[in-house]
Order: structure tokens, then sequence, then C-alpha cells
């Protein structure tokens, strides 16, 4: 009976074609490291998000007069709302610590490269839509760095030569961040962001699933094929990855509930302490500190001495991202057979991107401009160096078959 | 070793001590709250009560909240409520009308309900801990962590008044009065020293509760929750193992 209202869907709508070509007959190479947890966990975290989002939207207010009472409201009087509200604000977090990872991982072994490229690009895009997403989401506590924040990185758009301040003003919907702005950053953080990262997180999935995934040794697995016309260094994603998957999922949510139960300031980095009191428009906090995902980006836009030029150099900082497939001119994917000066910059980028995230978090002090000054033409001197490292590079030889 | 590398500054970035400010740099003294303690928790709400809600509202918190939360009785409920018409339902809401406020000390006391959560549990110990004589200061008294305090010592008939100690930091035109340190008061309170610390640790203890009544919650169901995370977690080690067995690699 349920195998023949099976069939009858099935009839009529590609369901087992579906299962078959994403997940029972996708082939992926064997030798998925640590690293390649992160963008199954990545999906899961999406879902966490909407799904607590939904429920999060049914008791919160988007008004300034009552949005800071009705998240109490929601941590005090609704059931389990308290865990709601975490799951989701840790939630933020724990995307941005998966999704830098996962970043990293594709710089690593080469992912961003031919034929990824447009998967590596879809990426980037769900990076900036994901910043926009957080941002906004930030501003909804109505708390004072809520408010101040938004307040900051806002006025930044007003730097923009000549339609600069009318932009802030088409942004904020006013001349201060106010009731006006905390509605527009609603819809757009519960409907339409959410909506635009579904179809880009579609279309990184379906680019990867056409071309197949990359892996740690940066072999195109499809090279080799046996007499079934199966890479013979492939096996079928389902079983073997969604039970790998699965585990990796358990570590990580021990992690995410320890987080949650235990510590779900995150050390005053997750929430942050002064959001704790109501917005006030008329009293600025003493320091005003970005999230820690944005405090990597902070610190380069801090750096620069002139306003417009750091805006400009935060924009190009995760802008020129997209160029990285032309930018790296070396066919060799993977860090495991590329020279070490390519190890030694790429170990560069991402301690400078980790002192930057500090020093976003810090007090402007003069040392810690400099400091930040620095770490910023590292960062941006990845690129530059990539750029020529890769044109005559003397890589190891990449084996046939996966190792 | 590169990623391990990596993953250790990743780690230590997420732990890295975040800059808060402390007000005046005077040193915080550990509050010494623990949330396990209903009774200490008790004894703060009375603190509360009796000291700090005439004046101050914690608008977000519920007598009925407090009760359940601390497994209280009916009769001590209705003693922790300010009067017989008062419902378990309510929020503690201070009497004090904001505009007479604003007259006597200039700024109508804030509410407190996240108090302890914006500052910090050592922070709110030290500020109820350290007000000191100041004769240039509104209400005669000034505070280590708050200087310009505009709350006068509520507790000082308990407390005594404490000596400030100054040092002066610069020379010439430069010079400045800093504060470096407090002595005890010329008059004691009537409570010893001990006695006092503990009651103002008791109270910080339920402010810090107040603020975050979910905490208890948290730490009800947060083992549950690990351990069957844990075992989750290692039954599918054990069948991605098992699955796995015919993989070469």
């Amino acid at each position: 009976m349920i195998k023949s209202l099976g069939k009858w869907v099935d009839d009529r709508l590609p369901i087992s074609h579906f299962w078959n070509a994403h997940l029972a007959k996708y082939y992926v190479p064997h030798n998925f490291n640590f690293w390649y947890y992160f963008g199954s966990l990545l999906l899961v975290v999406f879902v966490l998000q909407i799904v607590t989002g939904v429920w999060l939207t049914m008791s919160y207010k988007p008004s300034a007069e009552n949005a800071f009472a009705s998240v109490e409201y929601i941590m005090r009087d609704v059931e389990w709302g308290w865990l709601i509200r975490y799951l989701h604000s840790t939630g933020a977090s724990f995307f941005f610590i998966a999704v830098y990872l996962h970043i990293f991982r594709g710089m690593m072994y080469g992912s961003y490269k031919k034929p990824r490229e447009l998967i590596w690009i879809f990426g980037v895009l769900i990076l900036l839509v994901l910043m926009a997403e957080a941002f906004m989401g930030y501003l909804l506590p109505w708390g004072q760095m809520s408010y101040w924040g938004a307040q900051v990185i806002i006025s930044l758009f007003s730097s923009v030569p000549v339609i600069g301040p009318d932009l802030a003003l088409w942004i904020r919907g006013d001349y201060v961040v106010s009731d006006a702005t905390l509605n527009r950053f609603f819809a757009l953080h519960v409907i339409a962001l959410p909506l635009v990262l579904l179809f880009l997180i579609g279309g990184h999935i379906m680019a990867l699933h056409e071309v197949g995934s990359n892996n740690p040794d940066g072999v195109d697995i499809k090279e080799k094929k046996n007499g079934h016309g199966k890479p013979v260094d492939g096996i079928p994603f389902h079983p073997y990855y969604t039970v790998k998957d699965l585990f990796g999922l358990g570590v990580f949510l021990f992690f995410f509930a320890f987080v949650v139960f235990y510590w779900p300031e995150g050390g005053g980095l997750f929430l942050e302490h002064p959001n704790f009191i109501p917005a006030d428009p008329l009293k600025t906090p003493e320091h005003i500190a970005p999230v820690w995902y944005f405090a990597p980006h902070y610190a380069i836009l801090r750096a620069v001495p002139d306003k417009f030029l750091g805006v400009v150099a935060m924009v190009v900082a995760i802008l020129i991202l997209f160029v990285l497939p032309w930018v790296d001119r070396n066919r060799t994917r993977s860090i495991r057979y590329r020279s070490t000066g390519f190890k030694v910059n790429l170990f560069l980028f991402a301690a400078a991107f980790v002192g930057l995230g500090y020093l976003g978090t810090q007090p402007a002090t003069e040392l810690a401009t400099w400091a930040a000054r620095f770490l910023s033409v590292v960062y941006f001197g990845f690129f530059v160096a990539l750029f020529f490292i890769s044109r005559r590079e003397r890589t190891k030889p990449v084996p046939e078959r996966l190792t | 070793m590169m990623r391990l590398t990596f993953f250790m500054i990743v780690m230590g970035l997420l732990v890295a001590p975040n800059a808060k400010a402390a007000g005046g740099g005077y040193p915080l003294e550990d509050a010494g709250v623990d949330l396990s303690d209903k009774a200490s928790l008790y004894r703060g709400a009375q603190t509360f009560m009796d000291n700090c809600a005439s004046c101050h509202s914690a608008s977000m918190m519920r007598y009925g909240r407090i009760a359940e939360d601390l497994g209280l009785s009916d009769a001590q409920l209705e003693q922790l409520m300010p009067t017989d018409l008062s419902k378990p339902g309510d929020v503690i809401e201070s009497n004090m009308p904001a505009a007479y406020a604003q007259e006597t000390f200039g700024i109508v006391p804030p509410d407190l309900t996240l108090t302890a959560r914006a500052r910090g549990g050592d922070w709110m110990y030290t500020y109820l801990t350290t007000f000191y004589a100041d004769p240039d200061a509104a209400w005669g008294v000034n505070n280590a962590v708050f200087p310009g305090v505009g709350m006068p010592h509520v507790l000082a008939a308990e407390q005594g008044v404490k000596q400030p100690v100054y040092e002066t930091h610069g020379e010439g035109e430069d010079a400045k009065k800093v504060l470096a340190g407090l002595e005890a008061p010329e008059r004691p309170g009537s409570m010893s020293a001990e006695a006092f610390e503990e009651k103002m640790s008791d109270v910080t203890a339920f402010m810090v509760y107040m603020a975050e009544p979910a905490a208890l919650k948290r730490h009800q169901y947060g083992p549950y929750v690990l351990a069957f995370l844990f075992i989750f977690t290692l039954v599918m080690y054990l069948l991605k193992r098992e699955y796995w067995r015919d993989i070469k690699h």
C-alpha cells in the first residue's frame, strides 16, 4: 500500500531521481578529513536558524518601544523561550565559526579552482548575504550595542562621495537609527535575506554536485573510473558520508549545547554585555565593539586613516575573495603538493585574519591601530604574493589516485 | 601541524578576554555568587526588597517567578511582596514617582532587572561595598567603581562610611588625585565587615539570578543534554566505523 503510493508519487515527482542524484548515487572522494564536516554542518545551522527564528518571531515585537522588552519576555515568560533564543544567538556565532573554517578549507585545498570557480563565487555571495543577515539581526534586540553598532556601520555609508548622506538616510529611513530602521531590518532579516540565502545555498550545492567534490589531495576522482563508470576512488555519499557527517554533527552539537547551556554570552563575544542595556539614542557607550565575526573587517576599517577609504578597504577585503580563482595561477589544488612559499603565505593570511579579529574587539589605541595596519597589509598582501608565487611555483608531483 | 596551529588560534580568539568597562580602573572583587545556593538567593531577595526596591524597579521580574525558582512557600512569597494587594504575577515596581526622583537625585533610579548582566556580578558586588566619604559629592559619598554616582550610601548605617586613601599621580599642573584604596570607616556600622560583605554577596547573587532566571534552567537541563549528545555521538561513531569497514583509506 505504502509502496504503491510511493510509486504513484514517484511517477509524478522525481523523488527517487533526486535521492540518487544527490545522495545514494552521488560519488564523492573517500578521503575527506576534519575540514570537510563544515559544509553539511552549515546546512544544519542554517535550518536551525530558520526554525528557531520562526519561533522567536511569534513573540518578538519589532518596534523601538517594545523590542527590548519582548526579547526579555521571550527569555522569561515564554515557555522554553530562553532555549530558543540562545539556540538562535549561539547559532549566529557558530554559523560564522563554521563559515570561516569552511572558507579556509577551500583555500587550503584549492577548491576554488577550475572547474569549481562558480561554487566559490556562490560561496562568497553567501558570505556577503550572511553578513548582512547577521548585521540586521543584531539590531533586533535593541540593546545599546545593537543600536550604536548599527549607528556606526550605517553612518559609514555617508562617507561615500556625493550620494553618501542621502544613501545613509535611505538605508535608515530616518536621520538616526530609529523605529523605521528597526522595522525594515526586521523585514529584511526575517524574510528577504533568508530567501536570498536559500537560493544561493541551492546554487552552491547544485554547482557542487554538477562537478563533484574536491578533496584533501586535490585529485580529480572522475579521471579514473571502473567498469560500471563509477570513480574508483569515489564512494556514494549515502550511506558513507551521511553516517560520517552524523558523527561530526554529534561532536559539533556537543560544543554547541555546551555554549547554549553553560556559556551563552561567550565571555561577552556572542552576547555583548552592554546589549543588556536598552538602546538609548542619547547615551553613547564608551567603547563600541562589533560582534566578533565582524571584528576583522572592522579592524581593517579603523586601520585606514581616511573614513571613506577605510570603508573601501573593508568592502574590498571581502570582495577580493571573488577573484581568488584567477589570482591563483597554479593548477595544483591541494596545499599538500604546493610550495613552502604558498604554505607560509596562507598561514600568514589566516594569522592576520585572527589577529585583526582580536584587534577589532579592542579599543583603538595607537599601538593597536599600527598593529591593525600591519596585519591589514598582510591580509591584502596574501593576494598579491599569491599572484606572483603561483606563477612559477615549484610544486610536488600530484598522485594519480587518492593517497 | 599548521592546521592544528590555526585551529588553536581560532579557539584562542574565541576565549580572548573582552575589554569590559570597569569604570575608574578600581580592581573588582570576587562576588562569590553561587546560583545553586537557594538560601543565599532568598536572603538576597529580601535584602533587595527591603533596601533597593523602594527606589529601583525591576520591571521584568515577577514575584511569582522568584517564589517558583527559589522554592518559596506562600507565606515567604507574601512576605516578599510589598503590599497585601500585590499579586504573584506582578513585577517589582518601585512606588517612587519619576518626577520626585528627578528632582531629588537628578536622575530616575535605573531599572535593575538586567544590571548585573550588563555590568557583571563582580562589578555589582564591588559597587555595593565601595561607597566612601567624599565631601565634594552630592550625598557626601562617592563610589570606587562608579565615580560621581548619584545614589546615596543607603546602607551607611550597616556598613559605616569607608575612608578613601588618595595618591597623587603626575606633577605640577598635571597632578591628579587618584583613589588608591579604601580604609575602614571611622565610626563602624551596625554590622561587622564580614557580615556586611556576606549580605552584599547575597544581594549580588539575587541580582545575577534576576538578570537571567533561565540560568537556573540551563544548569538544570544542561547535563542531560550533554549526556545525550555524548551517547549519540558515540553511537554515530560506532555506526560510521561499521559502515566504513569495507572502504580502503
